[in-house]
């Protein structure tokens, strides 16, 4: 024979054995890229098609505002997660930085109020990451803690909801450019921003490579520690900003806002095939995670489905994704 | 019990790694397997013990075909792997890892009197009566775990047992029990497949050697018909006149001298210098402190007292960062546990000491880092040549090695301390490791090599440290001494 033909179909193996058909584009294996794309695709479409509120400017609108928590909260988590850590106080954040925000505008000009909400967010990631890295606690007992104590805080500053009066309050929740909220290219321009740290700068690489193996790092020469910080830190800011932003977007503070809103953030990153054991995770896949999970929440709405159904069907949702990466993994 | 294979092939995704291999292992047979890394031996254990199926080719036990779905297949017919990772559970104690779902019961709960006694039992009678079924798992020392995941592997009787490099971390009196073991393990009819890399032990223990290179066996001999020269020659594809380069050092200025260092618990005063140019050999059995010594001079755990000099200064590494800003470099005897960041790829992982120092702005200068990695690649021959985006776990073992010994010269260092370099890598890679290591110290640089190889801490080196229970109790000219001078100053009875 002079010449071959037929190239043989790209395969991996799964866990159990079997062969999957890999997609293979230009050398780089695409297949989940494209499973997410397609998911995304079937979820728009299914969307459209038998809600015909979906594909009206409100609803999209409404839509890219309501994935900007999510969105904020996911990239924070993400970068935590990598490290081999969780971060369950996010939503006590949430709550924090924006009842702090909407007290103090009253009496500060905006900007500064919405700054301390953001730097309140620093502060308690701060906390978390130097309890973790300086006396090597485990990260799901010390922001278990964390969650309890900020929620507590945020009562203690206010019990009741503080509804700010200055129109000012609501610009950065509301405010579109074009028929882009400006909310949503802040959660864009994080998540852009993310991307280039973590894969391009050394501090970013040392996050993702001690979730990997933190004791070849530290032999590296490397401060295992403050990396650790810095990733709590990052969360911290991620979660303050999307309190500052949700109170604004809301137009009222709540204290009571944001339980369980770590849960989502989590969810998020394993639909985006994150390992919770660290060292594995995508911004890209990260934020088609948050995707997924914000459309089935505005589709189940549209439908009018109880808010109790639809619980159990992220669920179930979550379950079916992991399900289909765990099929497409490399046994390495 | 006869095990037979038959034109075994495997491939992966399209890459075919066995082309047709024939084996036949009788009972009482020690069937050892040869190999350089990457010639197929860790693909055929995986199909041995059915944690791989293969793709073409028949396996044949006592004449019947036999096929494997998974490792509890190949339990059933009687044949037990012993891998070179451990699995024994560090938090149980040896006898619940021995018996583990086995226990002896009286009125439904775990009669605990007679699971020890039965662990301790069945400890003596492989000759391992040394360890203390009591005790934790992770409590032992690792030569010891060793020998408990080997004593696991016979809780069931096993017909054929594989064992994969199980004297890698063995020595000493350890290893004397290993062999007493197989040699009773024969006498008993059980076929033992031995698979290693010190052919020394190969040609004492084997009763035929099968040589497989590139995925085929190329040769089935035995220890009285061929010689371990003629065997590296097979496993290399060509003769090697000699594996060791000639060494004539002329030692420069001191870089590195350590006064009186001591480790509570690990070793006691310890002090030494190491000079421009010079390859000094550290030996000592398991558990001399000789890697501790390492860690704690490279700055990785606090000293209790003592004093290191870099170039005359006093210094004190409060971490491994000051080691490395003083021009140290230690490549540990791990690579998978403190050497490797196994998800990332080879380039993040050569790339990993000298990330920070090699920056534009905020960013990576990914152009230039490619660059020197790539220089890196070529320089130590790293297989396949264009793995820079591969990740790092899919190299060969010996590649792996040469992807960590690349991330230390990256940051050009004047003290590189080698703990174990050339531990669980074949004798082609070893050879490229002792030129480069030659090469280095001609350069000016200043070596530690840490070895429990006699023959290699006599061959590649200058000057020995010799190392018994934590303190330095021997110092030898590699030129004018022998592996029993070395040997009697590591147990301690040196004259």
């Amino acid at each position: 024979m002079t010449g071959q033909l037929t190239e043989p179909a790209p395969t991996t193996t799964d866990p159990r054995g079997r062969r999957v058909p890999r997609l293979v584009v230009g050398g780089r294996d695409v297949t989940m890229a494209a499973a997410f794309i397609t998911l995304i695709a079937v979820l728009v479409l299914v969307a459209a098609l038998t809600a015909d509120t979906f594909l009206t400017p409100t609803n999209l609108t409404n839509l890219l505002k309501q994935m900007v928590t999510t969105g904020l909260l996911s990239f924070g988590m993400l970068v935590v997660i990598l490290t081999g850590g969780i971060d369950l106080s996010v939503g006590s954040i949430v709550a924090f930085s924006g009842i702090v925000t909407a007290g103090l505008v009253s009496g500060l000009p905006i900007p500064v109020a919405m700054a301390v909400g953001v730097v309140s967010g620093i502060g308690f990631g701060l906390v978390n990451g130097a309890l973790i890295a300086r006396f090597e606690l485990a990260p799901f007992v010390v922001t278990l803690a964390a969650l309890t104590t900020i929620r507590g805080l945020a009562f203690v500053y206010s019990e009741v909801p503080i509804a700010p009066e200055d129109p000012g309050f609501f610009t950065l929740g509301s405010a579109t450019l074009g028929p882009v909220p400006v909310s949503t290219l802040i959660m864009l321009a994080v998540f852009l921003v993310g991307g280039v740290f973590l894969t391009r700068t050394p501090p970013g690489r040392s996050i993702v490579a001690i979730g990997g193996n933190a004791e070849t790092v530290r032999l590296a020469g490397i401060n295992v520690r403050r990396h650790v910080v810095l990733a709590y830190t990052i969360s911290g800011a991620c979660a303050g900003l999307a309190g500052v932003v949700l109170a604004s977007r809301v137009g009222i503070a709540q204290p009571s806002v944001g339980v369980a809103f770590e849960l989502d953030a989590i969810a998020a990153c394993v639909i985006g095939g994150a390992s919770l054991a660290g060292g594995r995770g995508s911004v890209r896949a990260t934020f088609g995670g948050v995707l997924v999970l914000v459309l089935i929440n505005n589709l189940l709405n549209l439908y009018g489905v109880q808010s109790f159904w639809q619980q159990v069907l992220k669920g179930l949702i979550i379950i079916a994704v992991i399900l289909v990466q765990r099929t497409n993994r490399v046994r390495s | 019990m006869t095990l037979e294979l038959r034109g075994v092939r495997k491939d992966y995704g399209g890459v075919e790694v066995l082309h047709g291999v024939d084996l036949v292992g009788r009972p009482g047979e020690v069937l050892a397997v040869v190999g350089a890394n990457g010639a197929g031996k860790s693909t055929l254990i995986k199909i041995l013990s059915g944690a791989q199926s293969m793709s073409a080719g028949e396996m044949r036990i006592d004449g019947e075909a036999a096929e494997f779905r998974s490792p509890h297949d190949a339990h059933a017919r009687g044949i037990r792997t012993v891998y070179q990772e451990l699995s024994i559970v560090p938090g149980l104690s040896v006898t619940e890892n021995l018996l583990m779902g086995n226990f002896p019961k009286r009125r439904g709960l775990i009669d605990w009197a007679a699971a020890h006694a039965r662990a301790r039992e069945l400890l003596e009678s492989i000759g391992f009566g040394a360890i203390d079924p009591r005790t934790l798992a992770g409590r032992l020392s690792v030569a010891r775990q060793q020998m408990v995941e080997i004593a696991k592997a016979l809780v069931s009787e096993p017909r054929v047992l594989v064992l994969d490099e199980p004297s890698a971390v063995l020595a000493g009196s350890d290893l004397e029990s290993l062999f007493a073991l197989v040699r009773r393990l024969r006498e008993r009819g059980v076929l033992v497949i031995y698979v290693s890399h010190r052919l020394a032990e190969v040609m004492e223990l084997a009763t035929s050697i099968v040589v497989v290179k590139d995925g085929r066996v190329i040769a089935t001999t035995e220890p009285a018909r061929t010689s371990e020269s003629e065997l590296i020659g097979l496993m290399a594809g060509r003769r090697l006149e000699q594996i060791y380069p000639d060494r004539r050092a002329e030692p420069g200025e001191v870089r590195l001298s350590v006064h009186g260092l001591t480790r509570r618990g690990e070793f006691e005063d310890v002090s030494f210098a190491l000079r421009a140019g010079e390859i000094v050999g550290l030996f000592g059995l398991v558990g001399s402190g000789r890697s501790e010594l390492a860690r704690c001079v490279f700055g990785a755990e606090p000293a209790t007292s003592g004093q290191v000099k870099v170039a005359g200064g006093d210094v004190r590494f409060r971490a491994p960062s000051d080691a490395i800003a003083a021009g140290l470099a230690l490549v540990t005897e791990d690579r998978k546990r403190t050497g490797l960041v196994g998800g990332m790829s080879v380039l993040d992982n050569i790339g990993l000491t000298t990330m920070y120092g090699m920056r534009r702005g905020p960013l990576i200068d990914a152009a230039r880092r490619r660059e020197r990695v790539g220089e890196m690649i070529d320089r130590l021959s790293i297989q396949p040549a264009h793995c820079a985006s591969m990740r790092v776990v899919n190299l060969s073992g010996g590649n792996q090695q040469k992807a960590v010994l690349a991330k230390w010269l990256l940051a050009e260092p004047r003290v590189l301390i080698l703990d174990e370099p050339t531990r669980g890598v074949d004798m082609s890679t070893r050879i490229a490791i002792y030129r480069m290591i030659d090469d280095l110290a001609r350069d000016g640089l200043a070596v530690l090599l840490i070895s429990s190889d006699l023959t290699e801490v006599l061959g590649a080196t200058d000057r020995i440290l010799v190392m018994n229970q934590g303190r330095v109790t021997g110092e030898l000219r590699s030129d004018r001494t022998t592996e029993d001078e070395i040997l009697a100053h590591a147990i301690g009875q040196a004259a």
